[in-house]
């Protein structure tokens, strides 16, 4: 296209192009970061996300569940507060994790969009390919609070309430203090890469629309939809597949011997998902007018 | 080609005969935007001299903000090319626009922030942006907008102007080469406005091309050098001011007691629509390429008694007018 214009060809401009200064992505990242913390919304879910653990803590300890009723791992938090940890990643995968996601997610592109500040963001130059890198880095980062969140006032609380002791597994085997809490590391990168999935849908969703709340309700819908696709019994023979269905496979990891195949198995199918979305968001941002 | 490029030259464009040598602020060539199968902008070719202070005038919806959103490569071109800075867009994005500073359809901000906070994470977003100096340029760009004041405040509970000046200031957080400026001056107070003007001439006297659209034709004809006039997607005019105003038609103005003898003399002389206005004794015509030196002397010869004789080129906005219509109603 350019290269037809010989007028251009023949006079060079005589300017020199601006170079990136070192640090230049980070400062964008920073820049980022503060903007979706900044947000009260935000910070009002993380706290709603805090409350989890604490609500499980201090229930269990006013009562003493029977065994087997309520969800995962219930029964052992009386015994070990570890176990609080992961009781409440069970309470808030099915929607409140989902749901911090899919607003975060959502936002990242459609509220700029909306506000009109992507037209700004674009004219800086932030060119497509780096904004879409600063907002998937964004959007990991905070799911990764997310879950860090219950995960520590899990812990914390875990240990306030009814102190932190020798793990004993699913099997009935009882491993070190030191060995459980590194299961538990485990456990959190698990669920936080399983969570990257939904996280790259929201992502491509808000390349879809101008409208934030649209695109945060389609997200947390997808997550609620897989989750239900998953209940249909005609359906058992794809459920492996759905982006949902493997979230609670954290408990793997508290067996003697986890099964470290299926659990890299599904933490791939995890991150073909982000790869499916990622690309799907760059092929639709590029292309994307941007008329708001 | 000379160095007369005809660049300067008021010729109605749309074809690529507006090319000059080297390079300009801005060229476009046959640049086209369609929605649907409604034609927003329509094979324009722009042409903004460096230097230039650019008045890009055109009525609602004649295709203004879609062509700057096309030049900053907001929105992809159906057809036609684009240089900006002397670099072919949108793929030399990257380098041209840190040299361009944009206002377009007016300001965008995070609600939540303040203005500083606001202009913070644009300046933190551009990686040519030397972080060292960002408080500084933050600070002059506020001053120089005359929102100091107001820096602290949220955006959210700013005025119509106040956003806009601080649009204004986000254009300025940098040296620029380019301002790109849509409507700088809606929602102004007429201070505001003044200020506006007077910051188009200090920057276009630092070297700043600047092409602003505007509705505020009198404010246009105080500051532009060139003007361009867009109407249902197409360039119908552009050029220097002057040449453009010039090309609008004169009206010659004959005040006199012999009106027949007045008016014999002008059709004589090949002036269109002559009228008689025997009301307030006159005879108006056209006045086209005939000289008006030569219109004294024949009537003189003629030997009609003058008591006044006036010439009324039309303004800027007499010209829109007759350019675009008079017609209120939104052309689609
Ligand atoms: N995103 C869009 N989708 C469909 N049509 C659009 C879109 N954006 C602009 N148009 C149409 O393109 C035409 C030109 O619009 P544009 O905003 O460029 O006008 P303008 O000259 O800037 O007008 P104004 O002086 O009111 O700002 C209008 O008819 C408008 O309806
Ligand atoms: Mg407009």
């Amino acid at each position: 296209m350019s290269s037809s214009e010989p007028v251009a060809a023949a006079a060079a401009p005589p300017w020199r192009t601006a170079p990136h200064l070192p640090g230049a992505f980070r400062r964008l990242y920073a820049g980022e970061m503060r903007l979706v913390l900044g947000r009260r919304r935000n910070q009002a879910l993380l706290g709603v996300l805090a409350v989890v653990p604490l609500v499980i803590g201090v229930a269990v300890r006013l009562s003493t569940p029977r065994n087997g009723d309520g969800p995962q791992f219930l029964s052992q938090i009386a015994g070990n507060g570890l176990f609080l940890v992961f009781t409440a990643l069970t309470v808030a995968l099915p929607f409140f994790l989902p749901l911090v996601v899919g607003v975060v997610a959502g936002d990242s592109i459609a509220g700029e969009a909306g506000t009109g500040t992507l037209r700004y963001l674009l004219a800086v130059p932030v060119t497509r390919g780096r904004l879409l890198a600063v907002k998937a880095l964004g959007v990991a980062s905070c799911t990764a609070l997310a879950v860090l969140v219950v995960a520590l006032v899990g812990l914390l609380a875990g240990a306030v309430l009814f102190g932190l002791h020798d793990v004993t597994l699913l099997s009935g085997d009882t491993v070190s203090l030191a060995d459980g809490l590194l299961r538990t590391v485990g456990v959190v990168v698990f669920v936080v890469v399983a969570l990257f999935g939904l996280a790259a849908g929201g992502l491509f969703v808000s390349t879809l629309t101008e409208n934030a709340i649209a695109a945060m309700a389609t997200t947390i819908g997808i997550a609620v939809f897989s989750a239900l696709l998953d209940a249909v019994p005609e359906l058992r023979p794809i459920a492996g597949a759905l982006l949902t269905h493997h979230w609670l496979g954290f408990g793997e990891l508290l067996r003697t011997a986890p099964d470290g195949g299926a659990l890299l198995r599904w933490s791939l199918l995890h991150l073909a998902y982000v790869a499916v979305f990622l690309s799907l968001a760059w092929a639709r941002l590029q292309t994307k007018d941007v008329t708001s | 080609m000379t160095s007369a490029a005809p660049a300067t030259a008021a010729v109605p464009l749309g074809s690529p005969a507006g090319a000059a040598p080297g390079w300009s602020a801005v060229r476009t060539t046959g640049l086209t935007r369609r929605f649907g199968t409604h034609v927003a902008v329509d094979g324009v070719a722009l042409e903004v001299p460096r230097g230039a202070v650019y008045g890009f005038l055109g009525p609602n919806g004649s295709g203004k903000t879609t062509t700057i959103r096309m030049l900053l490569g907001l929105i992809a071109a159906d057809d036609g090319e684009i240089e900006l800075l002397g670099r072919p867009m949108p793929e030399r994005l990257a380098d041209v626009l840190p040299r361009v500073g944009a206002l377009i359809e007016g300001p965008a901000f995070h609600p939540h922030l303040s203005g500083a906070s606001n202009l913070r994470r644009l300046d933190v977003s551009d990686a040519t942006a030397d972080p060292a100096t960002s408080r500084a340029r933050i600070g002059q760009a506020l001053t120089r907008v005359g929102l100091t004041a107001a820096a602290g405040k949220r955006y959210r509970s700013y005025s119509l102007g106040m956003k806009q000046r601080l649009g204004l200031a986000a254009a300025l957080l940098q040296p620029r080469d380019l301002l790109v400026l849509d409507e700088p001056t809606n929602g102004l107070d007429p201070q505001g406005t003044r200020e506006v003007r007077h910051l188009i001439r200090d920057l276009a006297a630092d070297g700043t091309t600047v092409l602003v659209s505007s509705h505020l034709l009198a404010e246009v004809e105080q500051v532009a050098t060139h003007v361009g006039i867009m109407s249902a997607g197409r360039l119908l005019r552009q050029g220097p001011l002057t040449e453009v105003l010039a090309d609008g038609v004169a009206v010659l103005r004959v005040t006199t007691p012999d009106l027949d003898a007045a008016g014999d003399v002008l059709g004589r002389l090949g002036l269109a629509s002559v009228r008689t206005d025997a009301e307030q004794s006159c005879v108006q015509a056209r006045l086209g390429n005939v000289l008006t030196e030569d219109v004294a002397a024949e009537l003189h010869t003629a030997g009609v008694r003058l008591r006044g004789l006036t010439v009324e080129r039309p303004d800027l906005e007499t010209l829109f007018v007759s350019l675009t219509g008079e017609g209120f109603d939104v052309v689609e």
